[in-house]
Protein backbone atom coordinates (compact mmCIF):
# COMPACT_ATOMS: atom_id res chain seq x y z
CA UNK A 1 0.00 0.00 0.00
CA UNK A 2 2.33 2.70 -1.28
CA UNK A 3 -0.37 5.21 -2.04
CA UNK A 4 0.06 8.91 -2.34
CA UNK A 5 0.51 10.66 0.97
CA UNK A 6 -2.13 13.20 -0.04
CA UNK A 7 -4.74 10.44 -0.13
CA UNK A 8 -3.82 9.24 3.33
CA UNK A 9 -3.86 12.69 4.92
CA UNK A 10 -7.10 13.62 3.17
CA UNK A 11 -8.67 10.35 4.30
CA UNK A 12 -7.64 10.93 7.88
CA UNK A 13 -9.27 14.36 7.78
CA UNK A 14 -12.42 13.14 6.05
CA UNK A 15 -13.23 9.95 7.95
CA UNK A 16 -14.32 11.52 11.28
CA UNK A 17 -16.61 13.89 9.42
CA UNK A 18 -18.12 10.98 7.51
CA UNK A 19 -18.91 9.23 10.77
CA UNK A 20 -20.37 12.42 12.23
CA UNK A 21 -22.45 12.88 9.10
CA UNK A 22 -23.73 9.32 9.38
CA UNK A 23 -24.76 9.90 12.99
CA UNK A 24 -26.31 13.24 12.03
CA UNK A 25 -28.37 11.59 9.30
CA UNK A 26 -29.34 8.90 11.81
CA UNK A 27 -30.48 11.07 14.71
CA UNK A 28 -31.69 14.04 12.67
CA UNK A 29 -33.88 11.73 10.59
CA UNK A 30 -36.80 12.65 12.84
CA UNK A 31 -36.57 16.28 11.86
CA UNK A 32 -35.06 16.32 8.38
CA UNK A 33 -34.43 13.94 5.54
CA UNK A 34 -32.61 10.78 6.49
CA UNK A 35 -32.99 7.81 8.75
CA UNK A 36 -31.49 4.48 9.57
CA UNK A 37 -31.13 3.24 6.02
CA UNK A 38 -29.28 6.27 4.67
CA UNK A 39 -27.14 6.55 7.80
CA UNK A 40 -26.19 2.88 7.56
CA UNK A 41 -25.07 3.35 3.98
CA UNK A 42 -22.99 6.42 4.87
CA UNK A 43 -21.36 4.56 7.76
CA UNK A 44 -20.60 1.63 5.46
CA UNK A 45 -19.14 4.06 2.93
CA UNK A 46 -16.81 5.30 5.64
CA UNK A 47 -15.49 1.79 6.29
CA UNK A 48 -15.14 1.12 2.55
CA UNK A 49 -13.30 4.42 2.07
CA UNK A 50 -10.90 3.47 4.85
CA UNK A 51 -10.36 0.03 3.32
CA UNK A 52 -9.66 1.51 -0.12
CA UNK A 53 -7.09 3.98 1.17
CA UNK A 54 -5.34 1.97 3.88
CA UNK A 55 -5.88 -1.56 2.64
CA UNK A 56 -8.23 -4.36 3.60
CA UNK A 57 -6.10 -5.70 6.45
CA UNK A 58 -5.96 -2.35 8.24
CA UNK A 59 -9.71 -1.95 7.88
CA UNK A 60 -10.38 -5.46 9.16
CA UNK A 61 -8.20 -4.78 12.17
CA UNK A 62 -10.48 -1.91 13.22
CA UNK A 63 -13.75 -3.40 11.99
CA UNK A 64 -13.29 -7.18 12.35
CA UNK A 65 -15.34 -9.27 9.90
CA UNK A 66 -16.75 -11.32 12.76
CA UNK A 67 -18.32 -8.24 14.37
CA UNK A 68 -19.51 -6.94 11.00
CA UNK A 69 -21.23 -10.25 10.27
CA UNK A 70 -22.77 -10.24 13.74
CA UNK A 71 -24.25 -6.81 12.97
CA UNK A 72 -26.32 -8.21 10.09
CA UNK A 73 -28.75 -10.25 12.25
CA UNK A 74 -28.32 -8.00 15.31
CA UNK A 75 -30.14 -5.09 13.67
CA UNK A 76 -33.14 -7.24 12.76
CA UNK A 77 -33.09 -8.56 16.34
CA UNK A 78 -33.15 -5.00 17.74
CA UNK A 79 -36.07 -4.11 15.48
CA UNK A 80 -38.06 -7.22 16.32
CA UNK A 81 -37.06 -6.94 19.98
CA UNK A 82 -38.61 -3.49 20.24
CA UNK A 83 -41.79 -5.01 18.86
CA UNK A 84 -41.69 -7.85 21.38
CA UNK A 85 -41.02 -5.37 24.20
CA UNK A 86 -44.13 -3.39 23.36
CA UNK A 87 -45.99 -6.71 23.16
CA UNK A 88 -44.92 -7.56 26.71
CA UNK A 89 -45.89 -4.11 27.93
CA UNK A 90 -49.46 -4.85 26.95
CA UNK A 91 -49.83 -3.26 23.53
CA UNK A 92 -49.81 -4.33 19.91
CA UNK A 93 -46.66 -5.58 18.20
CA UNK A 94 -44.49 -2.62 17.10
CA UNK A 95 -46.78 -0.10 18.82
CA UNK A 96 -44.21 1.94 20.73
CA UNK A 97 -46.59 3.94 22.93
CA UNK A 98 -46.03 1.96 26.18
CA UNK A 99 -42.23 2.20 26.08
CA UNK A 100 -42.35 5.43 28.09
CA UNK A 101 -44.89 6.86 30.52
CA UNK A 102 -46.01 9.37 27.93
CA UNK A 103 -47.28 7.61 24.75
CA UNK A 104 -45.95 10.38 22.49
CA UNK A 105 -42.53 10.13 24.08
CA UNK A 106 -42.75 6.34 23.81
CA UNK A 107 -43.39 6.65 20.08
CA UNK A 108 -40.36 8.89 19.73
CA UNK A 109 -38.07 6.52 21.63
CA UNK A 110 -39.45 3.51 19.77
CA UNK A 111 -38.76 5.11 16.40
CA UNK A 112 -35.21 5.95 17.48
CA UNK A 113 -34.53 2.38 18.61
CA UNK A 114 -36.01 0.91 15.46
CA UNK A 115 -33.92 3.22 13.29
CA UNK A 116 -30.81 2.10 15.13
CA UNK A 117 -31.76 -1.48 14.27
CA UNK A 118 -32.08 -0.55 10.61
CA UNK A 119 -28.71 1.26 10.74
CA UNK A 120 -26.94 -1.75 12.24
CA UNK A 121 -28.32 -4.20 9.69
CA UNK A 122 -27.74 -1.98 6.65
CA UNK A 123 -24.20 -0.97 7.61
CA UNK A 124 -23.27 -4.55 8.53
CA UNK A 125 -24.66 -5.99 5.30
CA UNK A 126 -22.95 -3.45 3.06
CA UNK A 127 -19.56 -3.81 4.71
CA UNK A 128 -19.81 -7.60 4.84
CA UNK A 129 -20.60 -7.77 1.11
CA UNK A 130 -17.70 -5.43 0.38
CA UNK A 131 -15.31 -7.51 2.50
CA UNK A 132 -16.29 -10.72 0.75
CA UNK A 133 -15.95 -9.15 -2.71
CA UNK A 134 -12.51 -7.78 -2.01
CA UNK A 135 -11.36 -10.80 -0.03
CA UNK A 136 -12.21 -13.10 -2.92
CA UNK A 137 -9.97 -11.35 -5.41
CA UNK A 138 -6.81 -12.14 -3.51
CA UNK B 1 -37.02 18.06 -18.78
CA UNK B 2 -33.27 18.66 -18.98
CA UNK B 3 -32.70 15.95 -16.39
CA UNK B 4 -34.87 13.46 -18.25
CA UNK B 5 -33.05 14.20 -21.52
CA UNK B 6 -29.72 13.62 -19.78
CA UNK B 7 -31.09 10.36 -18.33
CA UNK B 8 -32.06 9.17 -21.81
CA UNK B 9 -28.65 10.12 -23.21
CA UNK B 10 -26.85 8.22 -20.46
CA UNK B 11 -29.07 5.18 -20.95
CA UNK B 12 -28.15 5.10 -24.65
CA UNK B 13 -24.51 5.48 -23.66
CA UNK B 14 -24.74 2.54 -21.26
CA UNK B 15 -26.37 0.36 -23.91
CA UNK B 16 -23.78 1.19 -26.59
CA UNK B 17 -20.67 1.05 -24.44
CA UNK B 18 -18.57 -2.12 -24.35
CA UNK B 19 -16.10 -1.07 -21.66
CA UNK B 20 -17.63 -2.21 -18.36
CA UNK B 21 -15.65 0.29 -16.27
CA UNK B 22 -17.26 3.11 -18.24
CA UNK B 23 -20.65 1.46 -17.80
CA UNK B 24 -20.20 1.44 -14.01
CA UNK B 25 -19.23 5.11 -13.98
CA UNK B 26 -22.18 5.99 -16.22
CA UNK B 27 -24.41 4.03 -13.86
CA UNK B 28 -23.22 6.20 -10.99
CA UNK B 29 -23.99 9.34 -13.01
CA UNK B 30 -27.41 7.89 -13.81
CA UNK B 31 -28.10 7.43 -10.10
CA UNK B 32 -27.08 11.00 -9.31
CA UNK B 33 -29.37 12.31 -12.07
CA UNK B 34 -32.18 10.16 -10.68
CA UNK B 35 -31.52 11.66 -7.24
CA UNK B 36 -31.82 15.14 -8.78
CA UNK B 37 -35.14 14.14 -10.33
CA UNK B 38 -36.31 13.01 -6.88
CA UNK B 39 -35.30 16.37 -5.39
CA UNK B 40 -37.29 18.14 -8.13
CA UNK B 41 -40.25 15.99 -7.08
CA UNK B 42 -39.72 17.07 -3.42
CA UNK B 43 -38.87 13.53 -2.29
CA UNK B 44 -35.70 14.38 -0.40
CA UNK B 45 -35.52 11.12 1.55
CA UNK B 46 -35.70 9.05 -1.61
CA UNK B 47 -33.11 11.29 -3.28
CA UNK B 48 -30.74 10.77 -0.37
CA UNK B 49 -31.18 7.01 -0.54
CA UNK B 50 -30.68 6.98 -4.30
CA UNK B 51 -27.52 9.09 -4.08
CA UNK B 52 -25.94 7.06 -1.28
CA UNK B 53 -27.00 3.57 -2.38
CA UNK B 54 -27.27 3.88 -6.14
CA UNK B 55 -24.31 6.14 -6.78
CA UNK B 56 -22.17 5.29 -3.77
CA UNK B 57 -22.31 1.74 -2.51
CA UNK B 58 -23.46 -0.04 -5.66
CA UNK B 59 -20.78 1.68 -7.76
CA UNK B 60 -18.13 0.48 -5.31
CA UNK B 61 -19.56 -3.05 -5.28
CA UNK B 62 -19.71 -3.07 -9.09
CA UNK B 63 -16.06 -2.02 -9.23
CA UNK B 64 -15.26 -4.79 -6.75
CA UNK B 65 -17.05 -7.25 -9.01
CA UNK B 66 -15.18 -5.84 -12.03
CA UNK B 67 -11.86 -6.56 -10.36
CA UNK B 68 -12.85 -10.25 -10.40
CA UNK B 69 -13.81 -10.35 -14.10
CA UNK B 70 -12.81 -8.93 -17.46
CA UNK B 71 -13.45 -5.25 -18.15
CA UNK B 72 -14.54 -5.71 -21.77
CA UNK B 73 -17.98 -6.97 -22.68
CA UNK B 74 -17.83 -9.71 -25.32
CA UNK B 75 -19.59 -9.03 -28.62
CA UNK B 76 -22.91 -10.92 -28.88
CA UNK B 77 -22.93 -13.71 -31.46
CA UNK B 78 -26.46 -13.10 -32.76
CA UNK B 79 -28.94 -10.26 -32.86
CA UNK B 80 -30.75 -9.89 -29.49
CA UNK B 81 -34.22 -9.93 -31.07
CA UNK B 82 -36.10 -11.60 -28.22
CA UNK B 83 -34.66 -9.33 -25.47
CA UNK B 84 -35.41 -6.27 -27.61
CA UNK B 85 -38.98 -7.45 -28.08
CA UNK B 86 -39.43 -8.10 -24.33
CA UNK B 87 -37.96 -4.70 -23.41
CA UNK B 88 -40.04 -2.78 -25.96
CA UNK B 89 -43.22 -4.64 -25.02
CA UNK B 90 -42.71 -4.04 -21.28
CA UNK B 91 -41.95 -0.37 -21.90
CA UNK B 92 -45.04 0.00 -24.09
CA UNK B 93 -47.24 -1.58 -21.40
CA UNK B 94 -45.76 0.74 -18.75
CA UNK B 95 -46.28 3.85 -20.92
CA UNK B 96 -49.83 2.67 -21.62
CA UNK B 97 -50.33 2.33 -17.85
CA UNK B 98 -49.29 5.94 -17.24
CA UNK B 99 -52.20 7.19 -19.38
CA UNK B 100 -54.63 6.03 -16.68
CA UNK B 101 -52.72 7.78 -13.86
CA UNK B 102 -54.24 10.97 -12.47
CA UNK B 103 -52.39 14.21 -13.34
CA UNK B 104 -49.36 14.96 -11.17
CA UNK B 105 -50.04 16.84 -7.94
CA UNK B 106 -53.85 16.83 -8.06
CA UNK B 107 -55.40 16.90 -4.58
CA UNK B 108 -58.46 14.70 -5.23
CA UNK B 109 -56.56 11.57 -6.25
CA UNK B 110 -56.96 8.40 -4.13
CA UNK B 111 -53.38 8.54 -2.88
CA UNK B 112 -53.95 12.03 -1.47
CA UNK B 113 -57.38 11.37 0.03
CA UNK B 114 -57.01 7.89 1.58
CA UNK B 115 -54.58 7.79 4.56
CA UNK B 116 -52.14 10.57 3.68
CA UNK B 117 -54.22 13.37 5.33
CA UNK B 118 -54.45 11.31 8.52
CA UNK B 119 -50.66 10.91 8.65
CA UNK B 120 -50.08 14.59 7.92
CA UNK B 121 -52.50 15.75 10.59
CA UNK B 122 -51.62 13.26 13.33
CA UNK B 123 -47.86 12.83 12.97
CA UNK B 124 -47.02 15.64 15.40
CA UNK B 125 -49.71 14.86 18.03
CA UNK B 126 -49.01 11.11 17.89
CA UNK B 127 -45.23 10.95 17.65
CA UNK B 128 -43.93 14.57 17.96
CA UNK B 129 -41.86 13.97 14.82
CA UNK B 130 -41.99 16.69 12.17
CA UNK B 131 -40.62 14.54 9.35
CA UNK B 132 -43.72 12.60 8.32
CA UNK B 133 -41.66 10.22 6.17
CA UNK B 134 -39.86 8.96 9.26
CA UNK B 135 -42.99 8.59 11.37
CA UNK B 136 -44.83 6.75 8.60
CA UNK B 137 -41.87 4.48 7.89
CA UNK B 138 -41.03 3.55 11.46
CA UNK B 139 -44.27 3.90 13.39
CA UNK B 140 -47.43 3.81 11.29
CA UNK B 141 -45.91 1.33 8.87
CA UNK B 142 -43.37 -0.22 11.22
CA UNK B 143 -44.31 -3.71 10.15
CA UNK B 144 -43.41 -2.93 6.53
CA UNK B 145 -40.06 -1.52 7.59
CA UNK B 146 -39.37 -4.61 9.68
CA UNK B 147 -40.02 -6.64 6.55
CA UNK B 148 -37.69 -4.39 4.56
CA UNK B 149 -34.92 -4.83 7.11
CA UNK B 150 -35.46 -8.57 6.98
CA UNK B 151 -35.14 -8.44 3.19
CA UNK B 152 -31.78 -6.67 3.52
CA UNK B 153 -30.73 -9.23 6.11
CA UNK B 154 -31.73 -12.12 3.85
CA UNK B 155 -30.04 -10.61 0.81
CA UNK B 156 -26.86 -9.99 2.77
CA UNK B 157 -26.81 -13.55 4.12
CA UNK B 158 -27.39 -14.93 0.64
CA UNK B 159 -24.56 -12.92 -0.92
CA UNK B 160 -22.24 -13.87 1.93
CA UNK B 161 -23.08 -17.56 1.46
CA UNK B 162 -22.35 -17.31 -2.26
CA UNK B 163 -19.11 -15.35 -1.97
CA UNK B 164 -17.62 -16.65 1.25
CA UNK B 165 -18.45 -20.32 0.73
CA UNK B 166 -15.61 -22.65 1.64
CA UNK B 167 -13.50 -23.34 -1.42
CA UNK B 168 -12.56 -26.91 -0.65
CA UNK B 169 -15.09 -29.67 -1.20
CA UNK B 170 -15.69 -32.05 1.69
CA UNK B 171 -14.64 -35.59 0.81
CA UNK B 172 -17.86 -37.57 0.80
CA UNK B 173 -18.05 -41.34 1.14
CA UNK B 174 -18.44 -42.01 -2.59
CA UNK B 175 -16.97 -38.83 -4.02
CA UNK B 176 -13.40 -38.70 -5.23
CA UNK B 177 -11.16 -36.68 -2.98
CA UNK B 178 -10.55 -33.22 -4.48
CA UNK B 179 -7.26 -31.84 -3.40
CA UNK B 180 -6.48 -28.18 -3.55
Amino acid sequence: MKLDVIFRVAAKIFIPFMLVFALYVQFHGDFGPGGGFQAGVVAAAMVIFYAIIFGLDAAQKIFPPRIIELMVPAGVAIFAGVGVASLFLGNDYLDYSPLMHDPVHGQHIGILLVEIGVLVTVAGTMVAIFYSFIGRGR
Amino acid sequence: MVLLTLLAAITIGIVRMRNLFGVVVLGGIYSFLMASVMIVLDAVDVAMTEASVGAGISTVLMLGALSLTKTEESVPKHLPLLPVFVAVATGAVLVFGTFALPPFGVAETPMNTHVAPYYLQNSIPDTSIPNVVTSVLSSYRGFDTLGETTVIFTAGIAVLMLLKGKRHIKPGPKRRRVSR
